[in-house]
């Protein structure tokens, strides 16, 4: 028998009788294990998730769920064909043991693979003080039992929301209070609301947006500590700038945490930034080199971008959540050369004060801004980003239909500014600086550090940071 | 004479049954000049992309040259063609531009598909168009030959529009004879030219005329006094961008009272022709009803209800293809071309019911993307799932069978079809 015939015939005992563990019973999760059976794996398919629910989907519960159009449990992921897997739903993976191939769940059990693929997600970052985290009427919103509570919590109404933090859940949420009729007032340390995605150009429009919609919007601030009554419940916020703020609803709407604590010991890339991965989403280990068994998809996929000058990028879009599964359940089971790489271009939306927003890109990689079409004042346009001279991103407000326009510029690496449209041109077609704020300094503390001397014993070590 | 360009050709009456085979030979230049100064795009990649480009009008205003020029030679006061009375209306969501197109649209669209006014129009209608296919169906017991097109394919988007839009079901003789009158004097084709279309001109000029005094005569009664149906509603509420003026009014409703009409009748005769056609894809239905909407997808791609589209333009020169098409040049998008474009769909001229990434050009792309869509999807879904569930054993008596004149909506004139009976 000749190797590629050893080979082929491997691949199909595979794909006929292999073991594949997901972790993530999540849109990413879903869209791999229907992905595998679409290529024909017939093998045990595991699914675990820490949540007791079948994959629901997420943008409705910032949305629609919040305003009481659509009950949370709603909210479930269609599908698109039948899967035939092992749902161990309720149950968190804790452990990965590459050695033996196995990923220990939180009941005790040891589940076997042979080949893996992390789709954890994130999770929401909760108030940092605990005690006052605990105080009733603190939510976050990320989980379909998030948005469940605090719709239930604006369906009293409260007397006022205070919202920490106007990136796109903090806005979507404050303009769903408004909507409902409800005082909300939103503190925000950045300059401007959704700063850190769109930039400042950008975030000066949402914040006026905010305003004329009547949300008490206070930027360059903090909240320095929540106060509650007698009876642990929420009743005040005081700022960083002595203010005080009389709310009892507080939505912490801080950022996510990416789900890889679980990971830890186990040799791969994982920390604070997510899983690194190749394009093709085969997890690197902690060396850097990739592994054959371990693939990662969604939130917690962190990969190179061949558009964005190979950095690697981790995306927490919904398009990024079920191509990045496609491919990594695609890899699993082919091999080298019929490897498919994931190379999205990236895109999300978001709802608000009856405005759509769109972006397409990666709207941070630019320094420059420039309106191209329609009307700013109006609120209804698009936006270019520019990086030395071609367009990286752009933006949308209530022009959606543009998006697949500018992507195709990106895509061909387009020259920056984009040649001017024919009919309803901006007052001003002149680039402007796109006001990110300053990229993140390094990480002070090393995660990892390298070990050994001779070549052949050279190797990095994780050394998990403690709080 | 010099020879026909392959789009010529396939504009030319004798192959209104099958212009594929042109269209093939089309694609080999993806952008194609032609001898008038039109440029005709034929491949999927192409039009798309021109679909997106802001620099891309579909104003005809804007347009020097007048689009449907008829042949050399023939260019006289007496041929002035057809667009140039559609012209002379008022301009309506399909011939503006933004920011003009947006608002207009934005102003329909609540009253048709949009929240928070009528999120469940759509789906509403679903008992009464079943109503309507299950009565004529039932009318069909006791015949063994029917026309898909007279029998079926024709009473039901006809009656629904009429509902939708709030018209008079007793005035659709009138509009009928206009649309016809029109779509027979539209001749994109080197037949533009012939004595026959010539003679047809006068009476197609004078058709749109009046369809536009109906529309806006209608218009006025619901001014007056409101009643049921969107053309009332968009007189009588205001927007949040205001109410359209009265000609833009008028316009937009013939638009919407023509576009309803014609494109659905076409959609449902080619299906049941293409099924007809395809007896294992027949088959395959009725075994698995509940491929009824993959179906529709795949019967929009291969028989698209418009073939292509004719008004716009290059507003700059734009470099596409290797080719630029010069400012102001005339630009043709060959919808029923792109979707048989096999660098877009393998195997195009199968008919795969379970087709995936079935992302075709039946209802166009980008800002001008059917505003009726999600109406005629629902119509074909149930027309043709009830069609091939009831009928049995239909088979075709003629194929192909005669097609009507126009080229945009081009669809089988009669679809004679010998059957058994009808299932209940």
């Amino acid at each position: 028998m000749t190797l590629r015939a050893t080979v082929a015939e491997l691949v199909r005992e595979f794909r006929a009788s292999g073991r594949i563990v997901i972790v993530g019973a999540s849109l990413a999760g879903l869209r791999a294990a229907e992905t595998l059976r679409e290529e024909g794996f017939t093998g045990s398919l595991t699914v675990i998730g820490d949540e007791a629910y079948e994959p629901y989907d997420r943008p409705p519960l910032s949305k629609q769920v919040l305003k009481g159009w659509v009950p949370a449990d709603h909210t479930k992921l269609p599908r698109m064909r039948e899967v035939d897997a092992d749902w161990r739903l309720g149950v968190a993976a804790v452990g990965l043991d590459r050695v033996t191939k196995q990923v220990s769940l939180a009941d005790g059990e040891q589940v076997p693979y042979d080949r893996l693929l992390i789709a954890t997600g994130t999770r929401a970052r909760q108030w940092p003080n605990p005690a006052e985290a605990a105080l009733h009427g603190v939510h976050t919103i990320r989980s379909r039992d998030d948005a469940e509570q605090l719709q239930k919590a604006l369906a009293e109404p409260p007397s006022r929301v205070l919202v920490v933090g106007a990136g796109f859940i903090g806005s979507e949420v404050a303009s769903v209070c408004r909507e409902l009729d409800i005082p909300v007032t939103v503190v925000e340390r950045g300059s401007a609301p959704l700063v850190g995605a769109l930039g400042g150009v950008i975030g000066e429009i949402a914040a006026q947006m905010q305003r004329d919609h009547g949300v008490d919007l206070r930027c360059g601030l903090g909240v320095s500590s929540l106060e509650g009554d007698s009876e642990g419940h929420v009743r005040r916020a005081r700022l960083s700038d002595g203010t005080t703020v009389d709310a009892d609803v507080v939505v912490a709407s801080l950022g996510s945490i990416r789900n890889v604590e679980w990971l830890e010991g186990s040799g791969l890339a994982a920390g604070f930034w997510g899983v690194g991965c190749d394009a093709g989403g085969r997890a690197f280990d902690i060396n850097g080199v990739v592994t054959d068994s371990i693939y990662v998809a969604g939130d917690v996929a962190r990969a190179p971008h061949v558009l964005y000058e190979y950095q690697f990028l981790a995306m927490e879009h919904w398009d990024n959540a079920v191509f990045g599964a496609e491919v990594a359940a695609h890899n699993m089971v082919n091999l080298e050369p019929h490897y498919r790489p994931h190379l999205l271009l990236p895109g999300f939306w978001s709802g608000q004060f009856g405005v759509n927003i769109k972006s397409v890109g990666v709207p941070p990689f630019g320094d420059e801004i420039v309106f191209t079409q329609g009307s700013v004042e109006e609120r209804r346009f698009a936006a270019a980003y520019g990086h030395r001279g071609r367009i990286v991103a752009a933006v949308t407000f209530d022009h959606g239909k543009w998006l697949e326009y500018y992507g195709k510029l990106i895509e061909q690496s387009g020259s920056f500014p984009p040649p001017p449209p024919g009919w309803d041109q901006p007052p001003d077609m002149k680039p402007m600086p796109a006001e990110f704020p300053d990229p993140r300094v390094p990480t002070g503390i090393p995660d990892v550090v390298l070990t050994g001397h001779a070549p052949s014993e050279r190797t990095a070590e994780f050394r998990p940071r403690r709080h | 004479m010099a020879e026909e360009t392959p789009w010529q050709q396939a504009l030319r009456y004798a192959n209104r049954a099958n212009p594929y085979p042109f269209y093939e030979e089309l694609r080999k230049t993806p952008v194609a000049r032609q001898p008038d100064g039109t440029y005709v795009v034929s491949t999927y990649r192409e039009i798309v992309t021109l679909l997106h480009d802001p620099r891309v009008s579909s104003d005809p205003r804007k347009c020097p040259a007048p689009a449907a020029t008829p042949a050399e030679g023939a260019a006289d006061a007496e041929a002035e063609p057809i667009t140039e009375a559609v012209i002379s209306l008022e301009p309506n969501i399909i011939t503006q531009d933004p920011p003009e197109h947006d608002r207009d649209r934005r102003t329909m669209m609540p009253h048709f598909v949009g929240p928070p006014r009528s999120p469940h129009l759509i789906s509403d209608l679903e008992p009464e168009i079943h109503r309507i296919v299950a009565g004529l169906l039932d009318g069909m017991k006791g015949k063994n030959r029917i026309d898909a097109v007279d029998d079926f394919a024709y009473p039901l988007p006809v009656t629904v529009i009429c509902k939708v839009l709030g018209v008079p079901l007793e005035d659709e003789p009138r509009f009928h004879h206009w649309i016809e009158a029109a779509l027979d004097a539209l001749d994109f084709g080197p037949e533009a030219a012939s004595e026959e279309i010539r003679s047809r001109l006068a009476g197609g000029r004078r058709a749109v005329q009046d369809f536009g005094q109906f529309a806006a005569d209608l218009l006025d009664r619901y001014a007056d006094q409101p009643g049921p149906g969107m053309l009332s509603a968009m007189v009588n509420e205001d927007g949040t961008e205001g109410r359209m003026s009265k000609g833009v009014l008028a316009s937009n409703a013939l638009l919407l009272i023509f576009a309803g009409h014609e494109t659905t009748v076409n959609l449902i005769a080619h299906s049941v022709l293409t099924l007809l056609r395809h007896r294992e894809a027949l088959e395959e239905l009725r075994r698995r009803p509940e491929l009824i909407v993959p179906a529709v997808e795949e019967l929009l791609r291969f028989e698209s209800s418009v073939q292509f589209w004719h008004t716009r333009s290059a507003l700059e020169d734009i470099d596409i293809a290797g080719t630029t098409i010069p400012k102001g040049a005339p630009i043709f998008l060959a919808y029923g071309s792109a979707n048989r474009d096999p660098e877009r769909f393998t195997d195009p001229d199968r008919l795969d019911l379970e087709r995936r990434h079935n992302e075709h050009l039946g209802f166009s792309q980008g800002i001008h993307f059917c505003f009726g869509a999600p109406l005629a999807r629902l119509e074909v879904q149930i027309a043709v799932g009830e069609f091939v569930r009831r009928v049995q054993n239909p088979r075709l008596v003629e194929d192909p069978p005669p097609y009507r004149h126009n080229q945009i909506f081009r669809g089988p004139r009669h679809v004679l079809v010998d059957i058994d009976g009808i299932r209940d």
